[in-house]
């Protein structure tokens, strides 16, 4: 029998119930290269283990089998150094990173890279919803397709997907760059504040205030850049979709600050 | 949040699907921990009638008279049953306040239904040949072991964790819905439904009853409605994007089917795997990886997607 305050706890998705687990130190290390198997740690410990790596072990190119599909893991690391994930991740996955190179050979779920600051990740299958949010730099590829509302409230970075995209796609995005070769759902671009989006695919419908914008010179530069960077081979012809820039008042300023200026 | 999953073998085969879907509604759990819901389609025991039934709940008031209520209603609903010309095979007590009985009747099932609800604080949870609905407070795995789904067999089945966010916590605000008075349809929803007063006036008037505030019933019964006026599962799903207002992934279970359908928002999340000889959906990949230990390819299906699988 469990004393009180013992209760024995055999379910804990979100990692709260360990308050006090520490990295299992499994990993062989191999110089800077290391690799551990996931399949029986918890998600807490898996993202000690891979933090004891990059921190504390001078390790800088990490493999870790068997995530899974399990939820944030890879999350808010701030180093350089080189992730791969050998199989499918959850929700979360490699949330507020600055700095990594991830491979994520599965898939993810929804809210990957959200809040990006730097680095690379590139997923070999598909993608959930919200696909890079709030993103603020560095380079999201994903080589299937993605879900809804991809790069909602993008502020920054570049995000390629190789496969369709669904409806809402760059919702309210206001900085970075939008790559997709596939088709898009409906609203494209809707309530967006700045930004480029370019299509290759069909678009059922673009949203509020996103219009075609002029093909220059940098779009061509820009895309072939990315396309050589990641070995993704040749560019497809694209469209490019900007703010319209009439939904919002962008020169006016508020009552208190036009004191300020003047 | 909720979460909701569903399996389905497309060759008809029997698996454990009791202890399939357990293992995928525990993974999660995180999504809704106030009570989990199954609605399992076994094989029909020949021509027989299911009904799973309840007198009241696990958080009942269990005041002085309680037992002898709980005795006393359970024998107006056996005596109800025999009135209407049922003539009963079995009754197996699954906790003392939930109820399994099989039994034979050719006669109408909404007035059965309807004799049953009478008597004070029953519900009927499901009703049909291959049909049972099985949900309480709790986790997956004490609901299982609870109503000893192990030995439960079948070809398809949904499921659902649930954190209430518009009504009460209990057995009636669990899902899944058994669509009054058509059996064996039944219904799992992630999301809210705010057309829900408008229709669920307008099925009332139709003759229907509700015995949950809970918003997801109106999609059974709606779907049920429209099957039973000559729509396929398939049709009756296309035309609730249209006349559902809300944001919902929902899957809809009937003897022989089972059909996926998002609004036109994609609000809610699903993820998809299908194989040869098996679909299954959740709305967490870890769910399905449940049932299949290797890794998989799987997919989120867009707005307005309409899915139907046969077994």
């Amino acid at each position: 029998m469990a004393a009180i305050g013992e209760r024995r706890i055999t379910y804990d998705a979100r990692g709260l119930a360990e308050p006090h687990a520490e990295a299992p130190r499994i990993a062989e290390i191999d110089g800077t290269t290391a690799r551990f198997d996931a399949a029986d740690l918890t998600i807490r410990t898996i993202n000690l283990e891979l933090r004891r790596l990059v921190y504390e072990e001078g390790v800088t190119d990490v493999v870790i089998d068997n995530p899974a599909s399990r939820h944030s893991l890879g999350v808010g690391i701030l180093t350089r150094c080189s992730i791969t994930f050998n199989g499918s991740l959850g929700y979360f996955a490699c949330g507020l990173i600055d700095g990594p190179e991830v491979h994520i050979t599965g898939r993810v779920g929804w809210s990957a890279c959200e809040n990006m600051m730097s680095g690379v990740v590139v997923v070999d299958s598909n993608a959930g919803s919200l696909t890079g949010a709030a993103m603020r730099g560095g380079d999201l590829v994903v080589k299937g397709r993605v879900g809804a509302r991809t790069g909602i409230d993008q502020k920054g970075g570049t995000i390629i997907v190789l496969g369709s995209a669904g409806s809402m796609t760059g919702f309210m995005m206001q900085r970075g760059r939008m790559i997709i070769c596939g088709d898009v759902g409906p609203g494209l671009g809707d309530s967006m504040y700045d930004g480029d989006i370019y299509v290759a695919g069909a678009i059922k419908s673009l949203g509020i205030d996103c219009v075609p914008g002029e093909w220059t010179d940098a779009d061509t530069e820009l895309i072939e850049r990315k396309f050589s960077n990641h070995g993704l081979g040749s560019p497809p012809a694209f469209q490019k979709f900007v703010c319209g820039k009439a939904l919002y008042n962008y020169d006016s300023l508020e009552p208190a600050e036009r004191k300020l200026v003047i | 949040m909720c979460g909701i999953a569903g399996i389905i073998y497309r060759d008809g085969s029997t698996h454990p699907i009791g202890d399939e879907m357990t293992r995928m509604l525990q993974s999660m759990k995180h999504r809704g921990p106030d009570s989990t819901g199954y609605a399992l389609y076994g094989a029909p025991e020949n021509g027989n009638l299911v009904m799973r039934y309840k007198l009241a709940d696990a958080n009942t008031a269990r005041d002085f008279e309680y037992e002898d209520r709980l005795r006393r209603h359970r024998f107006e609903v056996e005596s109800r049953l025999a009135t209407l010309g049922a003539t009963l095979h079995e009754v197996e007590e699954e906790t003392p306040y939930a109820f399994r009985v099989t039994f034979g009747f050719d006669g109408e099932l909404q007035l059965l239904a309807d004799l049953v609800e009478d008597i004070p604080d029953a519900e009927v949870l499901s009703l049909g040949r291959s049909l049972e609905i099985v949900k309480d407070l709790g986790d997956a795995e004490s609901v299982h072991e609870t109503y000893g789904l192990h030995s439960f067999a079948g070809t398809h089945a949904i499921g659902h964790v649930r954190m209430a966010t518009e009504s009460e916590v209990d057995i009636a605000g669990a899902h899944p819905y058994w669509a009054y008075p058509y059996s064996d349809v039944a219904v799992v929803h992630n999301g809210q439904l705010t057309n829900y007063f408008y229709w669920r006036r307008r099925l009332e008037r139709a003759g229907r009853r509700f015995m949950s505030e809970c918003d997801s019933k109106i999609i059974a019964v709606y779907l049920a409605k429209e099957m039973s006026e000559g729509l396929s599962l398939e049709e009756a799903m296309h035309k609730s994007l249209d006349e559902l207002d809300g944001v919902f992934t929902y899957i809809a279970v009937t003897k022989d089917e089972l059909g996926v359908a998002k609004d036109e928002l994609a609000a809610k999340p699903l993820v998809l795997y299908e194989s040869d000889d098996l679909v299954a959906l959740a709305s967490e990949e870890i769910a399905i990886r449940q049932l299949l230990g290797h890794e998989i390819e799987t997919y989120d299906p867009y707005e307005r997607e309409v899915l139907v699988w046969q077994r």
